[in-house]
């Protein structure tokens, strides 16, 4: 039998490679990925795509969840936990053990800011996750709260309730709430940065320079591990 | 007043919540005749004029839905299925069983954190891994739990026709038929219930005997419970 469960705190030791990025909305961390994304497999490594809080197993409950306002801390936070255990079984630890390059837009350290400013406790959030594959590279992009509101903001009508961070009750007013919600996600990040190692890259700079930061911290992996390339 | 008391850290903004109602668990595998005492023990304690909520597992409004399907896929892995059960497990608790505690209420909840432990621990789930992750459980006022052997269990759940894929643990791969299958399985199951009776103070009720004598011993035992209170 397999090992049942990977663990946060080790290294993992699948042939491929996995690269995560964090950072709120705004930071430019999707952009960044895609980016990334195209220049490895223009050089024909075999690359897998995940996304935070996108199984198709789990979708429907979270949907529910929001829609009709059900979640409470606890169950936001093991709902989203139920959502990463699925793409962890499925979408990421498989093409790890292919020797393949999983990039993956958000991960654990999402839910330990996130679910610690909605009230959850910092350590059981920390243990919930512990089954998680340990990245070989976390980038967090980290904006100014201003430069992320101006794009987040930026041709949206409205804010949907969750996002927002209305659930904590910070202020009645949505636009308010959010940015008072990312302000303290914010601060959780930069404790994630000590705390895991994150790497980070500095958000104002402009799309290119970012890239060029984000792609010569891979190099030196594509060197040293068996990735696959595709045929 | 006697206040919620958890096996660990326990539920945001739920901290030295005063509860007036009683939360009895009847635990014990399928086909004990768990279902039969918890509709006994209703009946009873309403004719006694007590308020009384029953409640199961995977039937709360958030996750009910969803891991039935999730099931149905074949396609659901052994951490997310755990992590599903925590959801809906922790939605009953704030949405259903605490609110009726708070409101007086005798609840009884016919199957309970026992139960997916000993699931979840068959399935190679680390043990401090699960206690860590069901720290936001509510400790019972009392655990009944209905202990029977294999060989006398296997007859009466194949009259009242239960051999199911998940109640012979399939998804396990044990053996290669229902039968004996859920022979492993059960027994397996029942060896995680008897190693937690110490842990958690569970009342073993032995269960091999008649309905009318199994429900006597419950009674006797739940008696005891209200000593002391107004009936």
């Amino acid at each position: 039998m397999s090992k049942p469960f990977t663990n946060l705190k080790t290294n993992h030791d699948f042939p491929g490679l996995l690269i995560i990025c964090e950072g709120i909305d705004g930071s430019g961390k999707s952009t960044q990925l895609h980016l990334l994304k195209t220049w490895l497999q223009q050089q024909e490594y075999d690359v897998f795509f995940t996304e935070w809080n996108s199984s198709q197993l789990v979708k429907k409950t979270t949907k529910i969840g929001k829609k009709k306002k059900l979640l409470t801390p606890t169950t936001f936070s093991l709902i989203h936990a139920t959502d990463f255990a699925d793409r962890l079984e499925h979408a990421i630890i498989p093409p790890l053990k292919a020797g393949m390059i999983v990039l993956a837009d958000r991960y654990v350290f999402t839910a330990f800011s996130r679910d610690t400013v909605r009230g959850v406790n910092r350590e059981w959030v920390r243990n919930l996750y512990n089954f998680a594959v340990r990245p070989d590279l976390a980038f967090y992009f980290r904006p100014t709260l201003e430069t992320a509101l101006e794009r987040i903001l930026l041709g949206r009508s409205e804010l949907k309730y969750y996002e927002a961070g209305m659930d904590l009750g910070l202020s009645h007013d949505p636009l308010e709430s959010f940015r008072l919600f990312q302000e303290r996600i914010m601060k959780e990040y930069d404790l994630l940065v000590e705390e895991w190692g994150l790497q980070v890259i500095d958000s104002n700079k402009t799309i290119e320079e970012m890239q060029s930061e984000v792609r010569e911290s891979v190099k030196p992996f594509l060197k040293t591990r068996p990735i696959r390339r595709s045929e | 007043m006697k206040k919620a008391r958890f096996y660990g850290q326990g539920l945001p903004g739920m901290e030295g919540l005063e509860l007036p109602g009683k939360l009895i668990v009847i635990e014990g595998t399928d086909g004990v005749g768990r279902s039969t005492h918890v509709n006994l023990l209703h009946d009873w304690l309403e004719s006694k004029g007590k308020g009384v909520l029953v409640t199961g597992l995977t039937r709360s409004p958030l996750v009910g839905e969803g891991l039935k399907a999730a099931k149905e896929t074949k396609y659901l892995g052994h951490l997310t299925m755990t992590l599903f059960y925590a959801t809906d497990f922790a939605d009953r608790l704030e949405h259903e069983i605490i609110p009726a505690l708070r409101a007086g209420f005798v609840v009884i909840a016919d199957r309970y954190l026992f139960t997916l432990l000993a699931r979840d621990k068959v399935r190679g789930a680390d043990s401090q891994w699960l206690r860590d992750l069901y720290g936001f459980t509510l400790i019972p006022d009392a655990v009944f739990y209905l202990s029977i052997d294999v060989d006398t269990l296997i007859p009466r759940v194949l009259r009242a026709g239960k051999l199911n894929y998940w109640e012979a643990g399939m998804d396990l791969g044990l053996a290669d038929n229902l039968f004996d299958s859920f022979r492993e399985y059960q027994s397996r199951l029942l060896g995680e219930f008897d190693a937690m009776t110490k842990e958690f103070a569970i009342t073993v009720i032995d269960s091999k005997g008649s309905i009318n004598s199994v429900q006597t011993k419950l009674r006797k035992k739940i008696e005891k419970l209200f000593k002391g209170t107004t009936p």
